[in-house]
């Protein structure tokens, strides 16, 4: 089966400045990508350059195997949910809803139809005569997807619909977008900047910076091997503890204040550089005794801080000269200034190299 | 920076500051806005010896002085008319046209001055160059044989100033359309165009709607603007076209029927009309500005 979006070696220019390097990106029918990345990495201008609305500078863009390179918006099928959400403050919501039907001439016995469909699915029914301005930001939200759901588009392109609204409703909303996702089966692009809606609605994510694609992979293979040292620290909270280390043999040596430096036996950086940032999670750094394992090894660390956070408790040591984070369960008493027996998953670890940044193992 | 509370508020002093500060343009409006206005009103009710009487209003019923408005009302409707559509059409291509950027503070800047323009040096301006020895016409008479005045134009005649009225309504449309049409969000045309929209049907179904308040308040606001542009017309035509602040001028200096109080309600018929155009203005006003926001 043909992808239902390919783009090749798209690059993306404003006069001297180039806002989009090289970018290759695939998906096949029914997929979720979300684009991820830190403010002003081009993530919304790609999204652009897809819906046409920003004309590219080199390479090209196939939807369902047709190029649309020099397609205009309206005639590439899709259907695009804004952060502003761009509803016209004129109409009400029935007619911001049927407004793309009507332009295109569809029957009005079908616009009516396809109204009260998606108006059950997304629970509106009882403010289609309102304006927008009298509407809440969830329901402006909801009412910005029904615009687009009539559509019933080859691709969805959402760019940042859920960061106007507050921090329940965005939960809220999230697992309904997911839900629409699996009932409709629709292939969605997804533009955010918070990597918790990258990590629980993607199928595929694609981590940008500075216009350059960093790593493209489910949120599994972004999630533990993260392909480098940016990667690594953007995606998950808290972040990978990232640790300055050194190779001997088949040991890594790191250091830690007022005791000889931690030595962890890991037949895989044999071969290595000396110098590494070892990457490990703080829920693969727990207190000894809860996981076992030939890849699991104790060391004890100090305890500089501890943060309980309801579900469990974190506690921050210094490894490396770098504040480590080590996710514990909250029964476990641990105390600042105190000594405690970390474990470390080695199992789970990733290798960068310090300058480059790149994943080594 | 450490914590600590806030010295304990001088408000009454600070309050009677603040008024302070608006004082002189109370002052102002009191003087020579309220106190003329109610003078105006007061007189266009009166006789000379002081005594109540609809006379003065009833006097304005008559074929002169009516058929005075009635060519005040078209010059204000034609110039508040081309003059929206000129604005309109000139500011859309200076916001969303392809026109350099670093033509609109210059042009903006220009409508600034060019709406306050009014009076007798814009109605020198205009006889200098189309009057009948202004320049354009006699350049246009001797150069290239064409005779403006027997062609039928005349700069003292409707027309003329209409064409006169558009140098400051044309600016004062773009100054107050300008923001407008910045106020319209670029993803409400982008969400038009990826829902299949062509640029015809966005302008007729979306920014239209969305601007029309803007539109039509402005134009009350022209042809208040217009009517009550009693220098310029003086200054331009003289006594040769009987529009109704030259006829009131007429009135107050005592030059034809000496009646002052007819005069006061000539002029209270003014002040209804622009009243209620400016009335217009401000309540379409508020409806765009919802619409905007
Ligand atoms: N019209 C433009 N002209 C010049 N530069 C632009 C233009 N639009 C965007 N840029 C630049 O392109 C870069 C990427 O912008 P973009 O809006 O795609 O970022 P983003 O990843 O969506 O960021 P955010 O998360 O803040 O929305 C930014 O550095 C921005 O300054
Ligand atoms: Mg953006």
């Amino acid at each position: 089966m043909a992808p239902i979006l390919e783009i090749s070696k798209l690059r993306k220019s404003y006069g001297s400045t180039e806002i989009l390097k090289d970018i290759n990106v695939s998906i096949d029918k029914g997929d979720f990508l979300v684009l991820v990345g830190p403010s002003g990495c081009g993530k919304s201008t790609l999204l652009n350059c897809i819906a046409g609305l920003e004309p590219i500078t080199g390479g090209s863009i196939l939807i369902d195997g047709q190029d649309m390179t020099h397609v205009s918006p309206k005639d590439r099928n899709i259907a695009m949910v804004f952060q502003s959400y761009a509803l016209y403050p004129t109409m009400s919501v029935a007619k911001n809803i049927t407004f793309g039907m009507k332009v295109r001439g569809v029957d009005q016995a079908t616009q009516d139809r396809k109204l009260r469909e998606v108006a059950q699915q997304l629970q509106i029914e009882a403010y289609l005569n309102r304006r927008p301005g009298q509407l809440s930001g969830g329901q402006r939200q909801r009412v910005a997807m029904g615009r687009a759901l009539v559509r019933d588009p080859k691709l969805f392109l959402f760019d940042e619909p859920l960061s106007n609204l507050d921090a329940k409703l965005r939960v809220e909303m999230r697992s309904e977008i997911k839900k629409l996702h699996h009932r409709l089966g629709a292939s969605i692009v997804y533009v955010t900047h918070d990597q918790i809606e990258a990590m629980t609605l993607a199928t595929k994510i694609v981590v940008m910076k500075g216009g350059v694609i960093q790593q493209i992979g489910t949120p599994q293979e972004i999630y533990n091997r993260p392909a480098n040292l940016f990667v690594a620290d953007f995606m998950g909270s808290p972040a990978m503890n990232l640790i300055p280390a050194r190779v001997r043999g088949t040991q890594v040596e790191i250091d830690r204040p007022g005791a000889a430096p931690i030595l962890l036996s890991d037949p895989k950086v044999a071969g290595l550089p000396e110098n590494v940032i070892l990457g490990l999670r703080p829920e693969d750094i727990a207190e000894a005794g809860y996981r076992a394992g030939s890849d699991v090894q104790q060391a004890a660390c100090q305890i500089d801080l501890v943060e309980p956070a309801g579900a469990d408790t974190y506690v921050v040591s210094t490894l490396g000269g770098k504040a480590v984070t080590a996710r514990l369960h909250t029964e476990t008493r641990a105390a600042p200034g105190e000594s405690l027996d970390l474990a470390f998953d080695l199992g789970k670890v990733s290798y960068f190299e310090p300058d480059s940044g790149r994943r080594l193992n | 920076m450490t914590e600590q509370s806030p010295p304990p508020p001088r408000r009454t002093f600070h309050l009677n500051l603040n008024w302070l500060g608006v004082m002189p343009f109370a002052l102002f409006v009191l003087l020579f806005l309220v106190m003329p206005t109610m003078k105006i009103v007061v007189g266009a009710f009166q006789r000379p010896d002081g005594s109540f009487t609809f006379a003065n209003i009833a006097g304005l019923f008559t074929p002169s002085i009516l058929s005075s408005y009635w060519i005040s009302i078209k010059i204000s409707v034609s110039s508040a008319a081309i003059g929206c559509l000129i604005g309109f059409l000139m500011a859309a291509a200076m916001v969303l046209g392809g026109l350099p950027r670093g033509l609109r503070s210059p042009l903006m800047t220009f409508s600034g001055v060019a709406s306050n323009f009014a009076g007798v040096p814009l109605a020198f301006a205009f006889l200098a160059t189309l009057g009948p020895l202004g320049l354009v016409t006699v350049f246009l008479r001797t150069e290239f044989g064409i005779n403006l005045r027997a062609m039928g134009f005349n700069i003292l005649s409707f027309w003329g100033l209409t064409i006169t009225y558009l140098f400051f309504q044309i600016p004062l449309m773009i100054l107050i359309v300008t923001p407008a049409l910045d106020g319209l969000k670029r993803e409400w045309r982008e969400a038009a165009s990826c829902l299949g929209a062509t640029g015809a049907q966005y302008w007729r179904m979306v920014a239209l709607p969305i601007l029309f308040p803007t539109i039509l308040g402005t134009f009350a606001l022209l042809f208040a603007n217009a009517f009550g542009a009693v220098a310029t017309a003086i200054a331009l035509t003289g006594s040769s076209l009987n529009i109704v602040p030259i006829m009131l001028f007429a009135q107050i200096r005592g030059d034809v029927l000496g009646d002052p109080h007819l005069g006061y309600a000539m002029a209270f018929g003014m002040i209804l009309v622009t009243g209620l155009a400016n009335v217009v203005y401000i309540v379409l006003r508020m409806r765009s500005e919802r619409w905007l926001k």
